[in-house]
């Protein structure tokens, strides 16, 4: 099976580790505040001019099916889809809250870091449950520009076979 | 939330009737009553009338299984089947139930095998459900075992009847179905084709969701073409498809039962809408524009007059070609009020590097989380909602009085009359005030 998303040996002493990790869960966090207050429109600000954003079940990414329920190319499809979903979409109102799990750092070199971090997407409808929506894994590179990190390239690779009716949110 | 999560909403009693007590109101064309969304005892009738009755259900793209011993698993109505290419090339399609006791052996939804083993007590089938061994056939020391007059060819997993169009797999229980292509009629056939060339697919990836809601419902949804301009308010805010543009709303002229909607992309990125029109459209902003148009463009690759078409083929497949996205959408039936959607997206073997990009771009369009898909699977759940939990039973199609089936406006409900006028023939429900 060719796996993209296997997660290689990390080459990183665990002393710089440590310390990017620092920074990557500061960025998580600001990140997953955005989405689950629905500042829909912060959210493309994370990333770099040309990123690319992309969510995908796990039997694609395991066999190198590239298609993505969201798939932006560049900040601006993502500040498009933003804007599509802040001002025009019809959904039902909804609360998003993630949880982050440990921040893996792989990687680092010229292209940026290489990290994964696992999360649950817990939704919540008026009247319904909280539920399970999404058990996924971000799949990332950052750059910097400054001192800012950016993501050039996430990965939201959900083992979630069975979505519940939609996804109406970035994840 | 998942259906099965509900937490307030159990479906009314009455909205549960017996098969006895499913009687159309009397203005039959123009009506829809809510059971037919929401009585399980229907349902049933539906699995065994319509899924296993005299059509052709979609199970598989040839692409996904284009090697002997390839295989996926697959599903007519609700019942679990193998989709698999045998050794003599052709694609067989069978229950994926061990016929000693009853596993749904096959566990991976995409695969490669020589035989398909049960692994409860290893009975083994061949690529074509064929049962091949049974483990101790004659027994221990000669003892036990199974009976002398046991026949392997008796016993094989449940086969059904196959066919293909153009790289298309279709399987039927029935024996008296009619050939595919005269079960599609010719106008079905010719827009089928426009997709499916013949030319070589690629797969491009798949998604899965639960809609909570009857599976005839994502049927009349893309037979219902009033729906687009109105709830896609995507489409709409950006000028992509309005009340105005040149379109179809076709229904097979034979049954009603499959359908076709369509509509032309003007020339301009952005359509203009009249002033009367916008009047009519909440929803429609003047001044929004994409900051990446790319997402728009139209590659012209189709020998059609139509830029969109949405095509329903009866019982369980939808075919998709939104512009340059591709995609097929198959339903799996779950119950009276939900449908597991299995969606294929495509491009064709000989696509560019650069046309497989465009099209995973507008692949944002459909799907779970595409801007059109997202809103349908809404305003679907809110309809079983409504049906399921109200006092009051009856739904009013009324839109283009008199028509049934082809609708020469958007402004129409004919086809879903269309579509229920077979309906209640195949299933054999009576309408009020006409002799039983």
């Amino acid at each position: 099976m060719t796996n993209a998303y296997a997660n290689r040996p990390a080459t990183v002493d665990a002393a710089r580790a440590a310390q990017l990790r620092a920074d990557i869960v500061t960025f998580h966090a600001e990140y997953c505040a955005v989405l689950d207050r629905g500042d829909l429109e912060q959210w493309p600000l994370f990333f770099t001019e040309d990123a690319l954003y992309r969510i995908t079940g796990r039997d694609n990414a395991e066999r190198g099916l590239p298609v993505g329920l969201v798939y932006c190319e560049g900040r601006a499809m993502m500040h498009d889809r933003a804007v599509a979903i802040a001002r025009t979409q019809m959904f039902a109102p909804r609360y998003a809250m993630h949880l982050l799990g440990q921040v893996r750092v792989e990687a680092e070199g010229p292209a940026g870091i290489v990290a994964q971090t696992p999360f649950l997407l817990i939704q919540t409808l008026v009247e319904g449950p909280s539920t399970l929506h999404l058990a996924a894994c971000y799949h990332d590179r950052f750059v910097r520009e400054g001192q800012q990190l950016l993501l050039a390239e996430r990965h939201v690779v959900h083992d979630t076979n069975i979505l519940a009716n939609d996804l109406a949110y970035p994840a | 939330m998942y259906q099965c999560q509900t937490v307030i909403g159990l479906t009314d009693a009455a909205k549960d009737p017996p098969l006895s007590d499913c009687v159309w109101p009397a203005d039959a064309l123009n009506t829809i009553p809510d059971w037919v969304y929401t009585s399980r005892s229907l349902y049933d009738q539906e699995m065994e009338k319509i899924f296993r009755g005299d059509t052709w259900n979609f199970v598989a793209l040839e692409a996904e299984v284009p090697k002997v011993g390839d295989y996926r698993r697959s599903y007519v109505g609700a019942t679990p089947v193998v989709v698999a290419r045998a050794e003599d090339g052709s694609v067989a399609v069978f229950e994926n139930r061990c016929a000693h006791r009853g596993a749904e052996f096959c566990r991976n939804s995409h695969g490669h095998a020589k035989e398909f083993v049960c692994p409860y007590h290893q009975w083994s089938y061949d690529l074509k459900g064929n049962l091949q061994g049974v483990p101790f056939k004659r027994g221990v020391n000669k003892q036990g075992g199974m009976p002398r007059d046991f026949k392997n060819s008796e016993h094989g997993a449940r086969q059904l009847r196959v066919a293909t169009r153009n790289g298309v797999v279709f399987a039927s229980y029935s024996d008296s179905v009619e050939p595919l292509e005269e079960y599609l009629t010719p106008e079905i056939v010719k827009e089928f084709d426009t997709t499916f060339t013949g030319k070589k697919l690629k797969v491009l990836g798949y998604y899965r969701n639960e809609l909570p809601c009857n599976w005839k419902m994502y049927h009349e949804n893309l037979k219902d073409p009033y729906h687009a301009t109105l709830l896609h308010s995507f489409l709409v805010v950006f000028g992509l498809l309005v009340a105005g543009n040149k379109s179809t709303m076709f229904a097979d002229a034979k049954h009603g039962r499959h359908g076709i909607m369509g509509s032309a992309k003007s020339e301009d990125k952005y359509a203009s809408v009249s002033e009367e029109n916008k009047k009519e459209m909440r929803s429609f902003h003047d001044g929004l524009r994409l900051r990446d148009e790319r997402f728009l463009d139209f590659v012209r690759e189709f020998d059609s007059p139509w830029s969109v078409t949405m095509m329903t083929i009866w019982p369980n497949l939808i075919v998709q070609r939104e512009m340059n996205t591709l995609g097929v959408r198959h339903i799996v039936p779950n119950g009276p009020d939900s449908l597991i959607m299995e969606w294929t997206m495509f491009g064709y073997e000989d696509d560019t590097p650069e046309m497989e990009r465009h099209r995973l771009r507008q692949g944002n369009l459909m799907g779970p989380a595409g801007f059109l898909g997202l809103e349908d699977n809404e305003a679907m759940k809110f309809v079983q909602e409504g049906v399921r939990r109200s006092s009051t039973g009856v739904n009013h199609i009324l839109l283009d009085p008199g028509t049934v089936g082809t609708a020469d406006t958007l402004i129409s409900e004919a086809a879903i009359r269309a579509m229920y006028r077979y309906y209640r023939q195949v299933m054999g429900l009576r309408v009020q005030g006409e002799a039983a």
